[in-house]
């Protein structure tokens, strides 16, 4: 449904893009996790058409984005990062005026535009001027704006910035309720937003796709693999080198403050095909270390978002 | 026909905003204290008919003709003010974004902008047909000229807001855009005192426009303000294409 091939883009000599590919299938979720400034927007736009990449190709609900512009742009909504809208419309208006600028047929507009309204729960505030609504609402007729057309590809950036707490859940829960309907990626740095709405993830830091995984592998709750703590006694300056050097080893990392002193407690990411539990505890023993505790923790998003953008540095 | 939502966006928010009506209010109210001097020194003249001053009393001559020339000069300060919104605004308030990820070419979003201002033009033009009406009841004037007259007026508002929406997409500043346009629009108008250098003679706008209120239909200067309006249309498209590759 949505797929990038190979995209770069530069502005003048500055690469915002650095070859970036990934494929999301109908009806998924997908949220696109990265920090501040790391091309998140740019991909986002590259995808709806608003600008073209500097090279590699976008391809939305089957059509190139570059080649065939308003076949693509037809079958999708976006929600941008700020939400403007045109102050001096009522609600209605302005959703009539998407709808017909999207080309939806005349004959199915008015049932499309109150079900987007139903939808988004704006119908009570239909007939008010958008320069008169509560960010929240302007955000809920930003959603039934990109949904009206019954988009196959939602695309929206950030689509929770700047709504209070109550607003952020409301947006979520819509969101959610779009599922297996539209095919959605979103794009976000709030780690909540990512576990609380997308089946799957991909996190982009420095123009560059860190990680790509379905939610549950990357927190590692499959059965083997995932993330180990070890707490060891005594130290642990060379142990880590050993330990880095394992094999499935994918990083070692202080785990924080110990709370004993001559203590260390240190977090292995393993890659999630090799149960080195037994391992990893020869090798702390082998090298003199005393090994307190061993236990496999499910990692927070935070963890591996810290994780992925950290070791690219 | 996919300019239409644009299109009709474009003339609410222009008869949704206060700019349309004072714009509105002062073209009519200054063309309408031209028409009235032109007509009290045409009666003046008409009654006092003196042997020794000769004095043409022909309507067509003494008030068709100057309130022509006089409405092109108002036009010059009221289309500045009529297409500084158009993009400036969807610029500044980040709708430009969303208008782009619609399924409209740029030419659609172009043309419904362009026609939108145009049409708010025609509104202000066809409401000075009051004073045609008012010499047709009083006197006969001439048709021909009168036709020939308001042509001449929408080609060269045509070319004006052309101009106008191509500083306006240029530009985030409402202000900025008015203003560069009057100033460009001046010196295509004045370009013609600068000397008897042909070249700068044909590239008036005002030299185009005489020709029209003497009630003279040339196809040269049908072709100078279209040319003129297609020249700053296709620039306009380009500045949007070039935004897209930049932003």
């Amino acid at each position: 449904m949505i797929e990038l091939q190979g995209v770069n883009k530069s502005f003048g000599a500055f690469q915002v893009l650095k070859d970036i590919s990934f494929k999301v299938n109908k009806g998924e979720i997908v949220g696109f996790l990265g920090p501040n400034g790391a091309g998140k927007t740019t991909t986002m736009r590259i995808l709806n058409g608003f600008m073209p990449a500097t090279s590699g190709k976008a391809i939305v609900a089957g059509y190139s984005v570059d080649e065939h512009p308003l076949e693509a742009k037809r079958r999708m909504g976006y929600l941008p990062e700020n939400v403007s809208l045109y102050n001096d419309m009522t609600v209605k208006e302005y959703l009539a005026f998407v709808a017909e600028a999207k080309q939806v047929p005349r004959s199915e507009r008015k049932a499309k535009l109150s079900k987007a309204s139903r939808q988004c729960a704006i119908e009570d505030v239909s007939n008010r001027l958008i320069g008169s609504l509560s960010k929240g609402y302007r955000q809920r007729v930003g959603v039934a704006q990109a949904i009206i057309n019954d988009p196959e590809v939602l695309i929206m950036d950030e689509p929770t910035t700047g709504l209070d707490p109550a607003q952020i859940i409301e947006i979520r829960e819509l969101i959610k309720s779009f599922a297996g309907e539209h095919t959605i990626i979103l794009s976000t740095h709030i780690l909540q937003e990512v576990s609380a709405t997308c089946q799957r993830v991909i996190i982009i830091n420095d123009g560059q796709i860190v990680a790509e995984d379905s939610l549950d592998n990357l927190t590692g709750s499959s059965a083997k693999g995932g993330s180990l703590m070890i707490r060891v006694e005594g130290d642990t300056r060379r142990l880590r080198d050993k330990l880095a050097s394992l094999k499935g080893v994918v990083s070692v990392r202080d785990a924080g403050k110990p709370e004993e002193q001559g203590v260390t407690d240190l977090i292995l990411a393993t890659d999630k095909e090799s149960d080195i539990r037994r391992i990893v505890a020869e090798t702390v023993v082998g090298s003199g270390c005393g090994l307190l505790e061993l236990r496999p923790i499910r990692l927070s998003l935070e963890d591996i978002f810290m994780q992925t953008i950290t070791k690219n540095v | 026909m996919k300019f239409w939502p644009v299109y009709k966006k474009e003339i609410r928010s222009y008869f949704t905003s206060p700019i349309a009506y004072v714009v509105m209010l002062f073209f009519l109210l200054l063309t309408g204290i031209f028409f009235m001097v032109f007509i009290s020194d045409f009666n003046f003249a008409s009654m006092n008919q003196s042997p020794y001053e000769s004095y043409n009393l022909n309507i067509t001559y003494r008030v068709v003709r100057p309130l022509f020339g006089n409405m092109s000069v108002i036009m010059l300060f009221v289309i500045p003010l009529i297409t500084m919104k158009p993009f400036a605004e969807e610029r500044k308030s980040g709708t430009m974004e969303l208008l782009f990820t619609f399924p409209l070419s740029d030419i659609d979003i172009v043309l419904g902008k362009f026609l939108a201002a145009l049409s708010l033009f025609l509104v202000m033009l066809a409401l000075t047909l009051v004073y045609t009406l008012f010499m047709a009841i009083h006197t006969n004037p001439e048709f021909g000229t009168i036709t020939s007259g308001y042509l001449g007026l929408l080609l060269m508002a045509a070319a004006f807001i052309a101009l106008g929406l191509f500083i306006s997409s240029i530009t985030e500043n409402q202000i900025i855009a008015a203003v560069a346009t009057f100033g460009v629009l001046l010196i295509f108008w004045i370009i013609q005192w600068t000397g008897s250098n042909e070249l700068l003679r044909h590239l008036s706008l005002l030299e185009h426009f005489n020709n029209f209120a003497e009630g003279m239909i040339d196809t040269r200067d049908i072709v100078y303000y279209l040319s003129f309006m297609v020249l700053w249309l296709f620039m306009t498209l380009r500045v949007l294409e070039s935004k897209k590759w930049r932003s």
